[in-house]
């Protein structure tokens, strides 16, 4: 005879609401975890996205995404010259904020030469860049439709959404935007036309656009990517990365204080859950005092009141962790940021949350084993 | 009934029971020797703090005496120590208690009430259920074997009670004030019920009490005073006139 169930059942909407406030907890962890992994996968996406083997920068920085990074836009011509380098492609990376649907909205614009490495990984909407200016494959999170305008830059040029992708976010959780290689160094490195005309009746040096943050390379599988690195890095002006050692950087460095907050958060909820679910157990465990006593006076071993707190309190972790995860998994699509529930994941999550039930239990079942069979007598004469 | 030619089921020497030491020391219960027999059914009676509840928990070994010997079906339980490691088991094997108030499990309907003890003895599920319904119908509460123990009436919880006390068919049964929370009517039929009982399967009876409508339902009668035991006085006339029923 299972007594916890009869227990659940007897007394259900105890149990239900019960769950709920738990369920809503433990909700919250699986969503930190979710945020936390998210917080990981859009910092390598950017990398990835680029499905580079090289990452060719300015010499002595670790850019583009931990630090700045600018050289030459004719480095492409340097590096695909190359032993080894079997297609390179220029790239640049900047943030901006523009207007969408008359909201301030902030991108990620990455600028890319068109059938070259760097550009978009996988469009779920639209076309890819065909027009040598002013269009733009946008992640879907910014809110935009195909054929729409955005304005972009100092000189309020118009870029039409041709494409959208889906999942394409930095780590703070911007979109991110493609447009070409020449409209991204336009946007960078063009002053606006007040300045521009300032600099000219200053006699200032002219500028020019033609600088990029990095060069992506592929390399031929036949030839090792470390030789091909160092061959790069044997010019002064040049560092060369390989894809590790930028995810490295990109997971490691640039979100390892968010990261730690992240974690920090997971650990203090993981806490919290336990004394609730420790808290919860033992007044269902002080409900049941006279009933345990009465068991114990029929006969009942130890093993049978422990197994009736632990039942109980493992039932309302595994019930509360199925509905947080349902509620995270429903609300997922609203949340401000993406997150990342992989199943390696939920399976230690839950792996916690029935560690923690047990945990939690400890005290009920003390309280339970102290309870004096004599105590069913209590109100006998 | 010839009491001396059979084996008591229950057999108390010197026991006695201290609660505190030094000038805080109250002796609750002073050198009792008692002795019930198979078929008997018992009245301890006594003033309150007379001692009576004190023996009775002693005697259901969830109490432990400070000196004496107590011997249960046959079985020397305590002689200055336990003599058993596994109390619970040695109450679930030989004792049935049947409390003042029902003490059901609010969380089980009637017939689990009763066979969670056949369940907690390694009875199988099917074999605990048949035989809670079974003793439900002897008790005639059968009917009510779905109701929780909020839906029955004092009487019918009280039999419930019962049920569950005689489920491992105990050569024990003690009873805590069984009769209290009942009406006089409602009292003399457990009491019948106790002294059937006692003679369908061969149990000794012991009933802690205060309600001296119900003396003529006794063979024996022990009075406590001050944790002594004043008189052992047979008592029981009717008991004998009740014609046994079927043992379940």
């Amino acid at each position: 005879m299972n007594l916890a169930y009869r227990d659940i059942k007897h007394n259900l909407l105890r149990f239900v609401l019960t769950n709920f406030g738990l369920s809503l907890l433990l909700g919250i962890v699986i969503m930190i975890t979710a945020v936390y992994g998210g917080l990981i996968d859009d910092a390598l996406r950017q990398a990835r996205a680029a499905n580079a083997d090289l990452w060719v920068v300015e010499a002595g920085t670790n850019g583009p995404f931990a630090e700045a990074s600018r050289i030459s836009g004719d480095t492409r011509e340097l590096v695909s010259r190359v032993y080894g380098v079997e297609r390179a492609g220029s790239v640049t990376y900047q943030s901006v904020q523009t207007e969408i649907n008359g909201a301030p909205h902030r991108l990620f614009l990455i600028g890319f030469e068109p059938g070259r490495p760097g550009g978009p990984r996988k469009l779920t909407a639209g076309r890819n860049i065909l027009r040598g200016h002013y269009e733009a494959i946008v992640d879907r999170s910014a809110g935009l439709k195909l054929g729409q305008e955005i304005s972009l830059g100092t000189h309020g040029h118009k870029f039409t959404v041709v494409g959208l992708m889906t999942s394409e976010v930095t780590s703070s959780g911007d979109p991110v935007a493609y447009i070409t290689l020449r409209d991204a160094q336009a946007l960078q490195f063009e002053l606006a036309p007040p300045a521009a005309r300032r600099e000219v009746a200053r006699g200032g040096a002219v500028q020019t656009n033609d600088q990029i943050n990095a060069v992506i390379a592929k390399v031929s599988p036949y030839v090792p990517i470390n030789e091909v690195a160092a061959a790069l890095s044997r010019w002064k002006h040049l560092t060369a990365l390989t894809q590790e050692q930028q995810e490295t950087l990109l997971s490691q460095f640039v979100i390892e204080k968010a990261r730690k907050q992240q974690l920090l958060i997971m650990v203090l909820l993981v806490i919290v859950s336990a004394v609730i679910i420790a808290l919860i157990v033992y007044t269902l465990t002080m409900d049941k005092v006279r009933s345990i006593a009465t068991l114990k006076f029929i006969g009942a071993p130890d093993r049978t009141i422990v197994g009736l707190i632990v039942q109980q309190a493992l039932s309302m972790g595994i019930f509360g962790f199925f509905a947080g995860l349902a509620l995270v998994v429903i609300f997922k699509p609203y949340f401000p940021r993406r997150l990342v529930l992989d199943p390696e994941s939920v399976v230690v999550v839950f792996i916690i949350t029935v560690v923690i039930c047990l945990a939690a239990s400890t005290l009920g079942i003390r309280l339970a084993l102290k309870v004096d069979p004599a105590e069913a007598l209590a109100s006998s004469g | 009934m010839a009491d001396t030619d059979r084996q008591a089921v229950v057999r108390v020497e010197h026991l006695s029971k201290h609660f505190g030491e030094g000038a805080a020391r109250v002796d609750a219960l002073r050198d009792i020797d008692l002795q019930v027999f198979p078929g008997q059914v018992v009245g301890l009676m006594g003033p309150s703090g007379s001692g009576k509840t004190t023996l009775l928990h002693c005697i259901a070994c969830i109490l432990e005496p400070s000196t004496g010997r107590l011997t249960l079906d046959g079985e020397v339980v305590y002689d200055g120590r336990w003599l058993k490691a596994n109390l619970r088991r040695l109450r679930l094997d030989k004792i049935g208690f049947i409390f003042q108030y029902p003490n059901l499990l609010p969380f089980l309907d009637g017939s689990d009430n009763v066979a969670v003890v056949l369940d907690l003895a390694g009875f199988s599920a099917a074999a605990a259920r048949a035989r809670a319904i079974e003793l439900l119908d002897y008790l005639e509460v059968g009917h009510r074997k779905h109701a929780l123990p909020k839906q029955l009436s004092g009487g019918e919880a009280q039999r419930v009670a019962i049920a569950r006390a005689l489920a491992n068919k105990p050569r024990i049964i003690l009873a805590d004030e069984p009769t209290a929370p009942l009406d006089s009517a409602r009292a003399r039929i457990v009491m019948d019920l106790l002294r059937r009982i006692a003679l369908d399967q061969k149990a000794a009876v012991i009933v802690v009490t205060h309600d001296e409508m119900i003396l003529d339902h006794f063979d024996h009668i022990y009075r406590l005073r001050d944790g002594r035991l004043e008189t052992d006085a047979p008592a029981g006339i009717r008991g004998h006139q009740l014609a046994s029923g079927t043992s379940p």
